[in-house]
């Protein structure tokens, strides 16, 4: 495959009613019409979704992994931040 | 499922120009520009496979048909076994085709003969191929000098088969000239909004093509079937 100049495209896809559109994957693309005309043929060809977002991959601001420690190191040892210390009171259905 | 004769006629019709066109999108395979379009092309085709399998069954053993007849015996558009060229070339194959199927299909669906079911499945898979080659003619049209070069040319040379897709087809129970009238406004609306002309030259009578429903095709398409066919001949029956 040659190489082109088109942008990158990150694909989202809803599997159903009432679930989260989910990042798929990425594609090439000219423009978003094509974008989202290429997802559904590369993302939902064997009935994974009922919903499309295409996003430009440059209009996401990630993370950086340099920042993993100050980012999420502090969130282990905190287990208080956990509902976890609860007693459930007896007849309490569906928790 | 029993088909009448007339019906038969039109499945092998509907049906060949459905194999032929899948054969020749599938060809791209492996050497599409972008893997985007390579993967849109080759769902064309599997579109297209598909309703082959369906229309050609109704006439025979689909194997068969596809695999062991000769050239002659044939009876697809001569417009779908035109060679991919570039790919302005497959776009003005895939607009001219797919604006008359999607047209054909809908009306095939809204009424009540043999091809109704098929029609109603199919015309949401025609929709979106029609909608693929109308997005590229508008951006080849409107893109750099070349593209548009390109697209011209294209439209032009495949402009004289396009007549062939509004013959009647015995036990085809659809308006052929309204659908002329139909696929005419809309390859216009098209080809306007990309910027581009419509071609000149005859479609039909004078030196245009068009004999593939009678079994007359053009010199690429004994190429192409030596190739879909060797395997299927060189190994009778064989399964994996």
């Amino acid at each position: 495959m040659t190489t082109t100049d088109w942008p990158l495209w990150e694909v989202f896809v809803r599997s159903r009613r009432g679930l989260s559109h989910t990042h798929a994957g990425s594609l090439h693309a000219p423009d978003a019409e094509m974008a989202l005309r290429n997802a559904r043929d590369l993302y939902t060809r064997r009935g994974e979704g009922i919903s499309l977002w295409v996003v430009p991959a440059t209009a996401i601001t990630a993370s950086s992994p340099d920042e993993k420690d100050p980012f999420f190191e502090p969130a282990a040892d905190k287990p208080y931040r956990h509902p976890t210390f609860y007693e459930i009171p007896e007849g309490v259905q569906h928790l | 499922m029993t088909a009448t004769v007339p019906a038969t006629t039109a499945a092998l019709a509907l049906g060949d120009d459905a194999l032929v066109l899948s054969h020749r999108l599938a060809e791209w395979a492996g050497h599409a520009p972008v893997l985007e379009e390579e993967v849109a092309l080759a769902n064309i085709a599997l579109d297209l496979l598909g309703q082959a399998r369906v229309l050609l069954s109704l006439c025979g053993d689909e194997d068969e048909l596809a695999y062991l007849r000769e050239e002659r015996a044939f009876r697809n558009l001569q417009l779908a076994e035109q060679p991919n060229g570039d790919f302005a070339h497959t776009i003005a194959r895939q607009l001219y085709f797919s604006t008359y199927q999607h047209l054909l299909y809908a009306e095939l669906a809204a009424g009540e003969g043999p091809f109704a079911p098929l029609a109603g499945k199919a015309v949401k898979e025609t929709a979106y191929h029609r909608d693929h080659a109308e997005q590229w003619t508008l951006r080849l049209g409107d893109g750099t000098e070349e593209s548009r070069e390109r697209m011209l040319t294209a439209l032009t040379a495949l402009w004289r088969y396009t007549g062939e897709m509004f013959q009647p087809v015995a036990g085809l129970d659809a308006d052929m000239a309204l659908l002329e009238t139909r696929w005419l406004e809309s390859v216009t609306a098209v080809l306007t909004r990309a910027g581009l002309p419509l071609p000149e030259g005859p479609r039909t009578g004078a030196w245009s093509a068009g004999a593939g429903r009678q079994g007359l095709h053009t010199e690429s398409f004994g190429r192409m079937l030596a190739e879909m066919q060797h395997l299927h001949r060189s190994h009778p029956g064989a399964t994996w």
